[in-house]
């Protein structure tokens, strides 16, 4: 009796359809009040002066939130989550105040009412290349050295029989999860009660604690459902900071908080937008000889996030010669992190268009110019692969997607088509997390303070605990969202269900040494997995993936389908083929939806995202994907981890720009080397 | 300014006070604790708030609901009487069709409505005169999934439209 493998239905799944599963806004409290955020109108500068007479006059009024006048926080070296402690605005959209009523409406308004009067200080948010402020940083994301060499780029580049040396961008984009970032919290009796969507209900304690000054255990964060995070939510905003300075100006008032539209795009993060200046150079027959990408990015001048954008070059292919670095301007703009595969994302973008540009200099298959370069080992650190099925998941991919039947310069009616492929990776690696085991009437309850985004956590930790504990599904229930509950890691780096399932392994471990197969009510255990951390062991550990896309253009308009994507995947063991299934193919969707819509466009003029919005800031929508399908290979992995898993929540996302770029191409012999593939990058040059 | 309004909502009679202000997917989340439908923009520009009012589907977030007094609100739970799920919401689980399921309100709904709109022989931009895939995600396409369960959601919904 497995449970690990079945195709479970989601067990939070009837309340999700039904609309009954609570989210952070949700909560069940009673004579809730209303918070709503006012953001700076200016991009730097201070706020020299507060007029709040008009809001306080307005009926239903509870208290206005303003720059100084908010209780002291702890020195914190996150400026981000500083909130209102002076009045210094280093970004437009910036935090300066807030106000608490009785209802929402009335909250909203008398934001309206509150009068800024700012400093205003010159800004500057324009990111490009050729500033002379570009620094190094002391580490990239997350903690990898910024800049690599091994042999020599520059001599390899001069004897190559051919090179491909482009520069390739992708714009910034927001991650923009459908439940915008929410909170109630209450403070009562010298304990908070958070309820909260986040991707970690530990970080968000510690946070919390630490700011307010307060013992972990005087903070409780509740997260049962999260709508959506990738990434937006791994880490507390100052949206949070400021709902528990409400709900402690308010004490016994619960206090509801959530994020306008609008505001996602000013206070929870974003992805940088890269610039990426590749070089592939090769020999006749397609060996690669050198490999090099300079990526430039930009962060918060309060805050430093620095993207991996060229991680993923010291590692996909072999090359004698290689050279990675990263470049960083600090601008006066919001901050920057991690969203959906960050450096994988944006930075396997650059490389798999240059690799396919380099297929099409050669007159060589492009799958078969990536099967010349596989790499032995690791290129960078040496280290053997714990298990690298690349190869296995171009063939099968180019089987199932029909890839050898394609030709060049297809048409149907007015249609070009065009097909095309790139691969995927992303790490896998485990952090820190404890579980607990408890039995009791001839059940387990497993308890762990872990985040189900969507992912299937609710569902797959408990076919893990089944199989960890011997017994059927039915008998064990697993519990997670609280931080009630023992330790566990963040919801992110695809590390949540190869971590969190180990220590669940660990803690059934525990348990049944202790109590045996036949426990007595009450018998409890706990341990702890303490996991590869970011650095990994002794084998490089990674997934891979290829995805392929087929594209259709309209001869006259340049209207851009995509009818097909189809991804092969290698990620060690698949523990539950339905929610695994909806990880990769939600990962490709949007990574289509970053190929033909994502762009925020910053005005630096003013230093916000002016489309701020779904109507502006387009997303891919149903009629955009109507055909993706992921595929994966049986891969037993017995180095990557105890359970074999890898993590799939991230790597769908990558190389699926590449793949319908490299389509494009194929269906107009138009090479786009900028995201989005918008039509007016293509309409000059269609025939 | 406040007045009072009666709505029935899932089935049964509510009476309640609101800003004139308020919308009707306000008033049911933060008035009447009814908070199946989800708000994801308040602009209509997502669809999570998709509820059926009179039968119809509608964006609750664009509606005041001192307008919808007196009319008849279902939203996915009220289509779930007693937990007993409705075609298109076993539809959906059974095709795994959401992720972090706070789009999924609005999707079901929707599809309700939709369904009811193709069998009124109401036109699409598409115009397929079956429910083929491209028809089907057209007349959804009004309701964003940032999880990119869209693939999913076309199954379920011809998979609901047979049923
Ligand atoms: S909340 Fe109504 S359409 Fe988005
Ligand atoms: S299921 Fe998450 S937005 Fe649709």
């Amino acid at each position: 009796m497995n449970a690990v493998g079945q195709d479970m239905v989601r067990r939070d799944g009837p309340a999700k359809v039904t609309g009954t599963a609570t989210y952070a806004y949700e909560a069940e409290v009673d004579n809730a009040a209303y918070c709503h955020l006012i953001l700076s109108t200016i991009a730097r500068g201070q706020v020299t002066d507060v007029d709040v007479s008009a809001a306080l006059a307005l009926p239903g009024v509870l208290t206005v939130l303003t720059p100084g006048n908010v209780e002291k926080l702890a020195p914190t070296d996150d400026a981000e989550l500083a909130v209102l402690q002076d009045g210094e605005v280093a970004y437009r959209g910036q935090i300066v105040g807030a106000v608490v009523a009785e209802t929402s409406e009335i909250a909203r308004h008398a934001a309206e009412l509150v009068h800024f009067t700012y400093h205003v200080d010159e800004h500057d948010s324009i990111f490009t290349t050729d500033r002379d402020d570009l620094y190094r940083p002391k580490a990239i994301n997350p903690g990898l050295e910024p800049d690599t060499s091994i042999g020599n780029v520059g001599e390899a580049v001069r004897s190559a029989h051919l090179t491909v040396a482009e520069t390739y961008s992708t714009p910034m984009v927001h991650h923009s999860p459908m439940e915008p970032h929410a909170t109630t919290a209450l403070w009562q009796d010298d304990s908070l009660v958070l309820w909260e969507s986040t991707q970690s209900v530990h970080s968000v304690r510690t946070d919390i604690a630490g700011l307010f000054s307060l013992d972990a255990e005087a903070v409780r964060v509740i997260c049962p459902y999260v709508g959506g995070g990738f990434g937006a939510k791994g880490s507390p905003h100052g949206n949070v900071v400021i709902a528990v300075m409400a709900a402690r100006a308010l004490p016994g008032r619960p206090i509801r908080l959530a994020l306008t539209r609008q505001q996602m795009f000013a206070i929870v993060g974003y992805r940088t937008p890269t610039i990426q200046e590749t070089t592939v150079a090769a020999d006749r027959d397609g060996r690669f000889t050198a490999l090099a990408m300079a990526a430039y990015g930009q962060t918060s001048r309060i805050k430093e996030f620095v993207e991996q954008t060229a991680a993923p070059t010291r590692m996909m292919y072999a090359a004698p010669n290689r050279a990675t670095s990263h470049r960083i301007a600090a601008l006066d703009v919001a901050v920057p992190t991690y969203m959906r595969a960050p450096g994988e994302c944006p930075g396997m973008f650059g490389p798999e268009v240059a690799v396919d540009e380099l297929a099409d200099a050669l007159g060589i298959d492009p799958i078969e110019l990536r099967v010349r370069n596989e790499p032995e080992v690791d290129p960078e650190t040496g280290k053997p692969f714990s298990s690298r099925n690349l190869i296995a998941c171009l063939r099968e991919g180019a089987e199932r997607f029909g890839w050898a039947d394609r030709v060049a310069g297809a048409r149907d009616g007015d249609w070009l088509i065009g097909t095309g492929v790139a691969a995927s990776v992303f790490p896998a690696f485990t952090l820190r997390t404890t579980a607990n085991i408890r039995f009791d009437h001839n059940r387990y309850t497993v308890e762990l303070g872990a985040a189900d985004l969507g992912t299937g956590a609710w569902t797959v930790l408990t076919q893990i605990a089944a199989d960890a504990l011997g017994v059927p599904v039915e008998q064990v229930d697993v519990r997670i969202g609280d931080s009630a509950y023992p330790f566990a890691s963040v919801a992110g780096g695809s590390s949540g269900t190869a971590t969190w399932g180990s220590a669940i392994l660990t803690a059934a471990d525990t348990f049944r040494d202790k109590y045996g197969d036949d426990p007595a009510d009450g018998d409890e255990a706990e341990n702890t997995f303490i996991g590869t951390g970011f650095e990994g062991g002794p084998y490089a550990t990674y997934a891979f993936g290829a995805q392929f896309a087929e594209v259709r253009v309209h001869a006259d308009t340049g209207e851009i389908r995509v009818p097909r994507l189809l991804g092969v995947f290698a990620a060690g063991r698949i523990i539950n083929p339905r929610t695994a299934r909806s990880q990769f193919v939600g990962g490709m969707t949007m990574g289509l939806s970053m190929a033909l819509h994502e762009h925020s466009v910053l005005d630096p003029r003013f230093g916000h995202v002016i489309n701020h919005d779904l109507a502006e800031y387009h997303i891919a929508s149903c009629s955009d994907a109507t055909d993706v399908a992921a595929h994966w290979i049986e891969e037993d992995d017995p180095h990557v981890n105890r359970l074999g898993a890898k993590g799939i929540g991230e790597i769908g996302i990558v190389g699926t720009a590449a793949a319908i770029v490299n389509a494009a191409h194929h269906a107009t012999g138009i090479r786009v080397r900028h995201l989005p593939l918008t039509l007016d990058k293509l309409l000059a040059g269609l025939p | 300014m406040q007045t009072e309004i009666n709505l029935r909502v899932d089935g049964t009679d509510r009476q309640v006070t609101v800003d004139t202000r308020t919308t009707l997917l306000d008033a049911l989340r933060e008035r009447l604790a009814n908070t199946s439908p989800k708000k994801g923009c308040d602009h209509g520009q997502c669809g999570a708030c998709t509820v059926l009012l009179n039968g119809r589907r509608v964006l609750s977030c664009l509606v005041l609901a001192v307008t919808a007094g007196g009319k008849d609100v279902v939203t996915a739970n009220g289509l779930a009487p007693d937990g007993e799920l409705h075609p298109v919401q076993q539809a959906f689980l059974d095709n795994d069709a959401f992720q972090c399921g706070y789009c999924t309100p609005g999707q079901v709904c929707s599809a309700v409505g939709a369904l009811d709109e193709f069998r009124r022989g109401w036109p699409s931009h598409h115009g397929d005169t079956e429910l083929t895939r491209a028809e089907v995600a057209e007349r959804m396409s009004g309701n964003l999934c940032r999880c990119g369960a869209y693939t999913n959601i076309v199954t379920a919904v011809q998979q609901a439209a047979r049923a």
